[in-house]
């Protein structure tokens, strides 16, 4: 199954910012992660992930660092600012209320829904 | 790129890296530290299919193709960071059907169209001088040519932008009736004259100070509009409300370097006429100067279309370098005024006087934020703008103060009025634009919330504008 191109967009910053509250991460490692909690269902070209962090970083809900890593390359490092958490906590409350409407209107896939859309 | 290569050697992979460097620094929209994020990606990317058991060059090709299409890629780059080619219009019409890109391509151009439609700005600029000097003559009132200036002028621009820039009908139908409301109201409004004996100030001929501000408001308003027609449908959008004001800055700079120019020129015509007895002084003063003036609007346009790299290389360096004189004047006219502190009788032309300075602050401040990449950390220019900001918003209130108790003492008139009105926008602007920028030092809000918040105020400037031009009038008795 391929995620539809504005679902994608749509989701592609909560996604973001929530990668990033569980702490400081990369381009590289940001869709490493990706990859890894969607099974390579929510996909989208690599380059595509930076200009979405300029603009979160232009917003004020990422900061960002050069920094060396291991390897000895120069590497941008992104992390979640406090105006950050809360817009993703914003975030996470209308796609809450998202979820909820979606597993009211199609009660057969509830458990299936609830944990696509990460709700508890 | 060879895809066969031999791919022992570490190196190989180094010369294919750069070799896709090379290629995506054509593209504009990518800066270099964008690509240096991109090859420490590639390189990471590479890592991994290699440590797979790729081979480097197949692993590079992998990793290339995973990133994107490049015109995609771009695109998406572009969009994000419009302050690096604001100018080339890639993202207004249907995918960016952009004279450069047909030029680029090669194909040959309808005349009209090539070295960026100079033709048609020619024309247009040609047109505007024309339609300026038939009005002086159909009057023969320069006054009415100057009340008017900007009604007569500005179509000319914003049917350059009609052409350059394809707005929908909608757009360009509110454009039009702007237009048309401001040149009603200048014309039809039945402004006193005063005797010239009473008569307090003057501007070329003009003595009703509600036409005075009337004249100002339409500069504003139409300015406005022209404005509105470059973003076309986009109009909403903070991004290309930053355009307009990049363009109007830009604008700005052209004019009153072809104005130099053609001033210096022109006095050096006229001296060297009279150095053989033939006196040039009212040729140049009845034609060259209005149709050079109106024509230099649409010239100055055309040439932020056509040749930014030259300016946009400046923008940022005009601002860094008057942020700091300006700093510098605004405090000494706080230690002035805190020392005098005499403002309450002071004449009417210093409390305009120091509007006026107040206005090219906000204007300086705007310039510098669409001049700035909205990436970088903030610096000591930052800090050194927020002193300025201070500074200002001290003057705004010493000035608002005393304009309050001017206007206790004397009474409402449209002068003290307008005035007024416009310190309270600036009040609040440079108060919340203030309290940004200290967010945005001590990192609390990004950089978007600055350009947001003056972009927002560009309705704002445009609604006082326009009650300048239509309301105040009837309102004062056209006095």
């Amino acid at each position: 199954m391929r995620i539809g191109k504005d679902l994608v967009a749509a989701a592609a910053t909560p996604v973001v910012l929530g990668i990033l509250a569980e702490g400081e991460s990369y381009g590289y490692a940001i869709l490493q992660r990706i990859t890894a909690l969607s099974g390579g269902e929510l996909e989208w070209s690599d380059g595509m992930l930076y200009p979405l962090l300029h603009r979160l970083e232009r917003l004020g809900h990422v900061h960002s660092e050069w920094r060396q890593s291991d390897s000895g390359r120069p590497r941008k490092h992104y992390r979640l600012s406090e105006q950050g958490e809360a817009v993703l906590a914003e975030q996470r409350r209308q796609w809450s209320v998202v979820g909820d409407v979606l597993s009211k209107v199609w009660p057969d896939d509830r458990p299936r829904l609830r944990l696509a859309l990460g709700e508890v | 790129m060879p895809i066969d290569a031999p791919h022992d050697l570490p190196t190989d992979l180094d010369a294919l890296v750069a070799s896709w460097r090379r290629w995506m620094q054509r593209h504009d929209a990518m800066s270099a530290t964008d690509l240096a994020e991109l090859e420490s990606h590639l390189y990471d990317t590479v890592d991994h299919f290699v440590a797979a058991g790729l081979t480097p060059d197949e692993a590079f090709l992998v990793a290339v193709k995973r990133l994107g299409a490049t015109d995609d890629l771009s695109r998406e780059y572009a969009r994000e960071h419009s302050e690096r080619l604001w100018k080339q219009l890639v993202l207004t019409g249907d995918g960016g059907t952009d004279a450069v890109d047909e030029e680029d391509a090669a194909r040959p151009l309808p005349f009209h169209r090539r070295a960026n439609g100079l033709a048609v700005a020619l024309a247009l600029g040609a047109g505007a001088g024309l339609a300026v000097k038939a009005v002086d003559l159909a009057t023969d009132d320069p006054a009415q040519v100057v009340l008017n200036s900007a009604v007569i002028v500005l179509p000319f621009l914003a049917l350059w932008f009609a052409w350059r820039r394809r707005p929908s009908l909608g757009v360009l139908a509110t454009v039009g009736a702007v237009f048309l409301v401001t040149g009603l109201a200048l014309n039809l409004y039945p402004f006193a004259v005063p005797d010239t004996a009473t008569a307090g100030s003057e501007v070329a001929g003009i003595t009703a100070a509600t036409e005075i501000i009337a004249m100002i408001g339409s500069f504003v308003v139409l300015w406005l509009a022209v404005g509105i027609a470059y973003a076309g449908s986009g109009w909403r959008d903070e991004r290309t409300r930053m355009d307009v004001v990049r363009f109007s800055g830009e604008w700005f700079v052209y004019y009153l370097l072809i104005a130099l120019g053609g001033g210096a020129l022109s006095a050096l015509t006229v001296a060297v006429f009279a150095s053989i007895g033939v006196d040039v002084m009212q040729f140049v003063g009845e034609w060259v100067l209005p149709l050079g003036a109106a024509g230099a609007v649409l010239v100055a346009a055309w040439l932020v279309g056509a040749k930014q790299r030259v300016i946009e290389n400046i923008a940022p360096v005009l601002t860094k370098v008057f942020t700091p004189l300006f700093t510098l004047l605004l405090l000494a006219l706080v230690v002035a005024a805190l020392v005098q502190w005499n403002l309450v009788d002071a004449s009417r032309d210093l409390l305009i006087a120091f509007d006026a300075v107040l206005v090219v602050v906000v204007g300086l401040l705007v310039y510098s934020i669409s001049a700035r990449d909205p990436l970088l950390p903030p610096g000591w220019f930052d800090r050194l703008q927020a002193l300025m900001l201070a500074s200002a918003l001290v003057l705004d209130v010493v000035v608002l103060i005393a304009m309050l108790g001017r206007t206790g003492e004397f009474g409402f008139s449209a002068n003290k009025t307008a005035s007024l009105g416009l310190n309270l926008i600036l009040l609040v602007n440079l108060a919340w634009a203030m309290r940004l920028q200290v967010g945005f030092l001590r990192r609390r809000t990004g950089f978007g919330a600055l350009e947001r918040w003056q972009t927002a105020m560009l309705p704002v400037y445009f609604a006082w504008a326009a009650i300048l031009v239509v309301v105040f009038p009837p309102l004062f008795g056209f006095a």
